[in-house]
């Protein structure tokens, strides 16, 4: 199950996608979710594929890759397909007792399972061709103007790129204590429940008194370093704009304003 | 010539508080220490767990504040909270866990880290962190992950990211303690090759005799006082001594010593597999 899940995953490959500004990419993933709230016809949703399709393509991710990220999200689809295949109003197409299928419903089905796949499938996208490093440099460098705001942009990046630091360490020490925990007996992996969840508190509590210590040790190494926070820091790889990335915006102001003027368009001369 | 580290009377006590906050008991971790150590010097302190020996290193990064006496770093009092900064970056710290000192998912970025803080710009960060790297010998890692490499590597790489901040001092406390036999080998070669060819000053703080030997200086170090001071060979000479203060010698020096009390005429403090077989030799 854990292994399925894409989102947040990177996918190394050379492409333009993956040497863009990580600051691109996080405006370009946010300017597309929003987009697709922006329209409810069916055009809208050709341009909006055709664009992520075209992504796609460019990104030199398989598209296979891709896909499986969405079956994470399988249930929440089906609740979101039945619900609204079954409970909108409208002409009735077919019925069965209080049971009944509308032309509306069908519509609505349709494109809330796209929306929401559109949805998977742009996040991952930017995941998979930024790593996790460039990610919370952009987040910082693109939120720097919160900082105004007294919004610890520094630290919270900071927190993010050490938190994926010690995700392999700490995996690896959960590891260790099961093994420890199962040599002498303790049963990961019977009974109901109540009881492996009960059973997971011998391998929670020395995780976390770990997690304790090797915090307060980082932090004393940290200091010895002399990090004293955000100000006065420089970076060894500061984030530069390039031609590309300003041709990216470019490509973004231009899917915005043809997905925004078609769907207009359609509803004036079509519906 | 100015000191490299200069302490007098030294005292650190930590204190012990009960629920309520009232003082329960303190306990005195360094009691009285006086050091004088020049640039360049390559200088080792040994001592037994709870002899004080990690507290005044920690005082030396001006991570702990003495209680009394003082303590300068190049002519800067550690205990000045203006010059902590200048302080740190003098004295660069090593510690024991090498996961737990690297920062950074990629090598380069950790060494980076330091100079960052310092607000170094960033076309001699880069030149920094290859200078630490190759120093070190882990240039050819740079754009590994920490978690790929072993841990002597990592502690290799944690040596580099003191030293691309430029440090006068470096002090290591049991650097080797979590690291298998050739890593310990690797980071005590690097640091003789720091010592000697960027003349950085070391303070190296140990449990482990073999890695004393290379060291100008050796200081013992029990219940938070000086003991025994001296080359490795004046220290090592006195077998009984520094087995009453719970410490063992190297095994050669070991078997020198209970050859000779068996009648064998030996020299004293022999520290060496290649001085004992000479000495052996001479023997015959």
């Amino acid at each position: 199950m854990i292994r399925d899940i894409t989102i947040g995953q990177y996918y190394p490959a050379d492409s333009v996608l993956h040497r863009l500004d990580p600051r691109v990419k996080l405006v370009g993933t946010l300017t597309f979710l929003i987009s697709l709230f922006l329209f409810n016809n069916l055009i809208g949703y050709v341009i909006a594929g055709l664009f992520l399709a075209t992504m796609i393509k460019i990104s030199k991710v398989p598209f296979s890759f891709i896909v499986r990220g969405l079956k994470t999200i399988v249930i929440l689809m089906l609740f979101t397909v039945v619900f609204n295949l079954f409970l909108t109003d409208g002409t009735v197409l077919w019925q069965w007792k209080f049971i009944k299928i509308t032309i509306e419903g069908i519509q609505t089905a349709i494109f809330m399972a796209l929306r929401l796949t559109f949805l998977i499938i742009g996040s991952s996208l930017m995941t998979l061709t930024t790593t996790p490093n460039q990610l919370t440099d952009g987040l910082e460098t693109g939120l720097a103007p919160l900082k105004k705001l007294h919004f610890p942009v520094h630290e919270i990046s900071m927190m993010m790129s050490i938190a994926l630091r010690f995700i392999p360490i700490l995996l690896e020490e959960t590891d260790k204590i099961m093994k420890a925990q199962q040599a002498r007996g303790a049963d990961f992996e019977e009974g109901k429940l109540m009881e492996r969840v009960k059973a997971l508190v011998p391998m929670l509590v020395p995780l976390f008194v770990s997690a304790f210590h090797r915090a307060n040790d980082l932090a004393m190494a940290m200091e010895a370093r002399c990090y004293r926070g955000g100000e006065g820091r420089t970076r060894m790889k500061p984030l530069k704009y390039s031609k590309r990335d300003g041709m990216a915006y470019l490509c973004l102001v231009a899917y915005l304003v043809v997905l925004v003027a078609t769907t207009r368009l359609w509803m004036l001369f079509v519906a | 010539m100015k000191k490299m580290i200069e302490s007098k009377n030294l005292v650190f006590e930590y204190i012990r508080r009960d629920e309520e906050g009232n003082v329960d008991g303190i306990i005195r971790a360094v009691d009285g220490v006086t050091l004088d150590i020049q640039p360049g010097d390559f200088v080792a302190i040994l001592g037994h767990n709870g002899s004080g020996k990690s507290t005044i290193a920690k005082q030396i990064n001006a991570i702990l504040e003495p209680t009394e006496g003082y303590l300068y770093v190049d002519g800067k009092d550690v205990s000045d909270h203006d010059k902590l900064w200048e302080v740190r970056q003098t004295a660069g710290m090593v510690f024991q866990n090498p996961d737990n000192q690297i920062i950074a998912s990629v090598v380069e970025e950790d060494v980076a880290f330091g100079p960052e803080n310092l607000g170094v710009p960033t076309e001699d960060i880069w030149v920094r962190v290859e200078e630490a790297l190759r120093a070190v010998g882990m240039l050819e890692y740079r754009t590994h992950s920490p978690n790929k490499l072993s841990g002597g590597q990592k502690q290799r790489v944690a040596i580099a990211g003191i030293m691309a901040m430029k440090p006068k001092c470096i002090v290591l406390d049991e650097p080797t303690a979590m690291l298998d036999p050739n890593g310990r080998k690797e980071v005590i070669k690097t640091l003789h090759e720091l010592n000697a060819k960027e003349n950085v000053t070391v303070l190296l703080i140990t449990h482990y005799m073999d890695e004393v030997i290379g060291a100008d200086r050796v200081i013992v170090m029990d219940e938070g006082k000086i003991v025994m001071q001296g080359t490795p060979r004046e220290v090592f000479s006195q077998v009984e001594k520094l087995k009453s203060y719970r410490l063992d010698v190297p095994q050669v020096t070991e078997l020198a010593w209970e050859l000779k009390k068996a009648g064998m005429p030996l020299p004293n403090g022999i520290l060496t597999v290649e001085e004992f077989t000479e000495a052996l030799k001479q023997c015959q």
